[in-house]
């Protein structure tokens, strides 16, 4: 991905009546290969998500009838075993990227901790308290570095579901050959993590993903943010104002700059990631009518 | 009279009869009218009708075509209150006694369901004309004949098949006639095998029709595999052997029986996906706890899906030699399981056995690693649903009232300024 580096095409003119500046600066937030791998994951999860609540809820009408949709029993697991398939390669290519390019940099450490670590440190657990401070107006909102606790928690739900659902569904998907290596219980219980643990993702992806991420009434009713890589400064000093404030003590911000999103990017994000959040809507709706009835 | 004597007497008639009928043609006149040409006198008329307007046409060639007319029944041998010296007769007429001639059929009759029940006042069951027909009976050998094996279904359904007539009668079955007509037995009587199909009167008998709860009934529950036996002998055979047999012969007349899990009249294919994966429910009637296992894993939730390309019930049990897993000729025993798994699952290794197809999480004994896998899956799904569930509802009342409060006050949020 191209890096721009502080020249105009870093600005955009406009910006609404009431902002702070007339042009508006973008910051690179995702590259263009996370932004992919999102809209891999997003897709196929989508694929999996619809092609296996039938199983779940076999004994509900509507199951049957969107199995038929998918073309039956065979087109269903199809779908559902392309999608897997193509999850597993988006799941690898992260985890390759992510060691290859802290080994590259020379700081494998920062995996484990610093402001680009996924993994959960002290200040978020500042943050969750603080954060409920100001649900129940006992404090200021908080301001998250780049990572905030619940983009931590969405990443490790989709990681661990993607090691358990992955691992259980290519047991279920290859029994003969895992027949040869695991006892007859491993079965058991991979049928029934896969399963309980599909309905976790697909419950917390629909809900809570998407209401962090795009349907909570600052982003409603997208945050394009992922699919176009790019941020704006007013939004980065609005809600991460410890990452701004960072990066201008580590003099970074420069080198994150980045063209305004593109019309194409948008238009992806919009269609797209749209569609997903229709059908994930439309997925919980199920959900909650054959749980509750 | 010996028996040559006989034969030559006999030999003799019909000699001179055939010489008879081959020099003249057409039959000379009969020098006085016989006792059915006196009743056609009035009778033939199509339109005639009685004192109470019903019609009391009879049509003459047709009685005359009648395995009655045939032996030249005269129409006083069953109207015998009837004199042809005395017309007109009266108005209303004694009901035709079929006895006088039929006495066993008749006497069989009336121990019948229908006859019983027309005992009892119930104005549609059948009588023998409702079946056979009045001045045109026909033998059941005939094609045309309402009792023809290819015609019972239709004649039975005149009532077994009408909503209005089991209303009516308050017909036990509810409308059979449409469940028997699409059934594989009610097809085969279409096809090209319908000789040996078989018909209502197969199972139910005919003038011995008895309600299934007499045991004499060929349909009474006790009786029922030997019934379909008579035809299925290799079918029934099997099931005398499996334990739904077994059990039978000790007296437990619950255990299922070819009807319990085929149903008696709407007898599907076995291999349609639609019975397939619809017998799996009769299991559960009595296996209810294994019916809900069985729906946890894969196998039951594709086949709940309508897809019978999965293993059932009878793909790891087997159907009709059913059989305990104690029994080491049970397909699910020790012995015999994996090949039974490997039915489908070719290849599969010995571990594949030991997979539980009905494990249960809420039982510890039967899994207990599989039931505190549940426990903790339950766990799971409830904490992160709970706290996100208050975490949401918190944040979407605290961001929604700033951006509200904000909104009076100005006119942007602090994201959308890219939005023009």
């Amino acid at each position: 991905m191209a890096i721009a580096t502080g020249n105009p095409a870093g600005t955009v003119g406009g910006g609404q009546a009431g902002s702070a500046s007339v042009t508006q600066r973008y910051y690179r937030r995702f590259t263009s290969v996370e932004r992919v791998l999102h809209a891999g994951l997003m897709l196929t999860f989508v694929g999996c998500a619809l092609s296996g609540l039938p199983l779940i809820f076999a004994d509900r009408p509507w199951a049957a009838t969107l199995a038929r949709i998918l073309g039956g029993f065979e087109g269903a697991g199809l779908i559902h075993r392309i999608c897997a398939a193509v999850m597993i390669v988006v799941f690898v290519t992260h985890v390759v990227m992510v060691f290859s390019k802290a080994i590259a940099g020379g700081r494998l450490m920062r995996i484990l901790w610093g402001p680009d670590s996924m993994v959960p440190q002290l200040q978020d657990g500042i943050d969750i308290y603080r954060n409920f401070l100001w649900f129940i107006g006992r404090g200021p909102r908080p301001q998250f570095d780049r990572w905030t606790y619940w983009e931590k928690f969405d990443y490790w739900a989709v990681f661990w579901g993607m090691v358990i659902i992955g691992g259980s569904g290519l047991l279920l998907w290859f029994p003969v050959f895992f027949s040869k290596l695991l006892p007859g219980w491993m079965f058991n219980i991979a049928a029934l993590v896969h399963g309980e643990e599909a309905l976790l993702a697909v419950g917390f992806i629909f809900t809570f993903h998407f209401f962090n991420g795009h349907l909570r009434p600052e982003k409603f009713p997208m945050d394009t943010v992922v699919f176009t890589g790019r941020i704006s400064e007013h939004e980065l000093k609005a809600e991460r104002a410890v990452q701004y404030a960072r990066m201008e003590r580590e003099d970074t911000l420069n080198a994150a700059l980045a063209p305004a999103p593109t019309e194409e990017s948008k238009w992806f994000g919009w269609v797209v990631g749209g569609a997903a959040l229709l059908l994930g809507v439309i997925a919980i709706v199920l959900i909650v009518f054959s749980v509750l009835t | 009279m010996t028996r040559a004597i006989r034969a030559i007497l006999f030999a003799g008639l019909a000699a001179t009869t055939a010489a008879y009928a081959a020099t003249a043609p057409a039959p000379a006149p009969a020098p006085a009218p016989s006792v059915t040409d006196t009743c056609l006198m009035c009778h033939a008329d199509k339109d005639a009708k009685g004192a109470a307007g019903k019609s009391i046409a009879v049509d003459g060639v047709k009685f005359g075509a009648s395995v009655h007319g045939e032996i030249k029944l005269k129409c006083t041998d069953c109207h015998a209150d009837v004199s042809a010296d005395k017309l007109p007769h009266p108005d209303k007429l004694k009901p035709v006694v079929c006895a006088t001639c039929h006495e066993k059929a008749v006497k069989e009759y009336a121990g019948t369901v229908h006859g019983m029940s027309r005992k009892g006042g119930n104005a549609v069951a059948a009588t023998c004309t409702d079946c056979h027909g009045t001045h045109d009976i026909k033998r059941p050998k005939d094609p045309t004949s309402p009792t023809n094996h290819l015609n019972l279904e239709a004649t039975c359904s005149k009532c077994h098949g009408s909503d209005a007539v089991v209303a009516k009668g308050k017909l036990p079955g509810g409308n059979i006639g449409s469940k028997f007509h699409d059934s594989i037995h009610g097809k085969a009587l279409q096809g090209a095998a319908r000789m040996s199909a078989p018909e209502c009167s197969d199972c139910h008998g005919t003038h011995n029709i008895r309600p299934k709860s007499d045991p004499q009934s060929n349909v009474n529950r006790a009786r029922i595999p030997d019934t379909c036996g008579s035809c299925h002998k290799p079918e029934r055979d099997a099931y005398v052997n499996g334990m739904h047999g077994k059990l039978r012969q000790d007296g437990v007349l619950a255990a299922p029986g070819c009807t319990d899990c085929h149903s008696a009249h709407a007898i599907q294919q076995h291999e349609k996906p639609l019975f397939q994966t619809e017998v799996i429910k009769e299991c559960g009637t009595c296996h209810a706890d294994y019916l809900s296992t069985y729906r946890d894993t894969f196998h039951g939730q594709v086949t709940a899906l309508g897809y019978s390309r999965m293993a059932t019930c009878a793909s790891c049990h087997g159907a009709h030699d059913v059989l305990p897993a104690s029994n080491p000729a049970s397909k699910v025993s020790k012995q015999n399981r994996l090949k039974t798994c490997q039915a489908c699952h070719a290849g599969a290794g010995a571990n594949f056995a030991s997979f539980d197809p009905h494990a249960n999480k809420h039982d510890k004994a039967r899994d207990p690693i599989y039931y505190y896998a549940a426990m903790f899956m339950e766990f799971l799904l409830f904490g992160v649903f709970a706290f996100f569930g208050v975490h949401t509802v918190f944040w979407f009342y605290r961001e929604l009232r700033e951006k509200l409060v904000r909104g009076r006050k100005s006119t942007g949020g602090y994201q959308g300024k890219e939005r023009h």
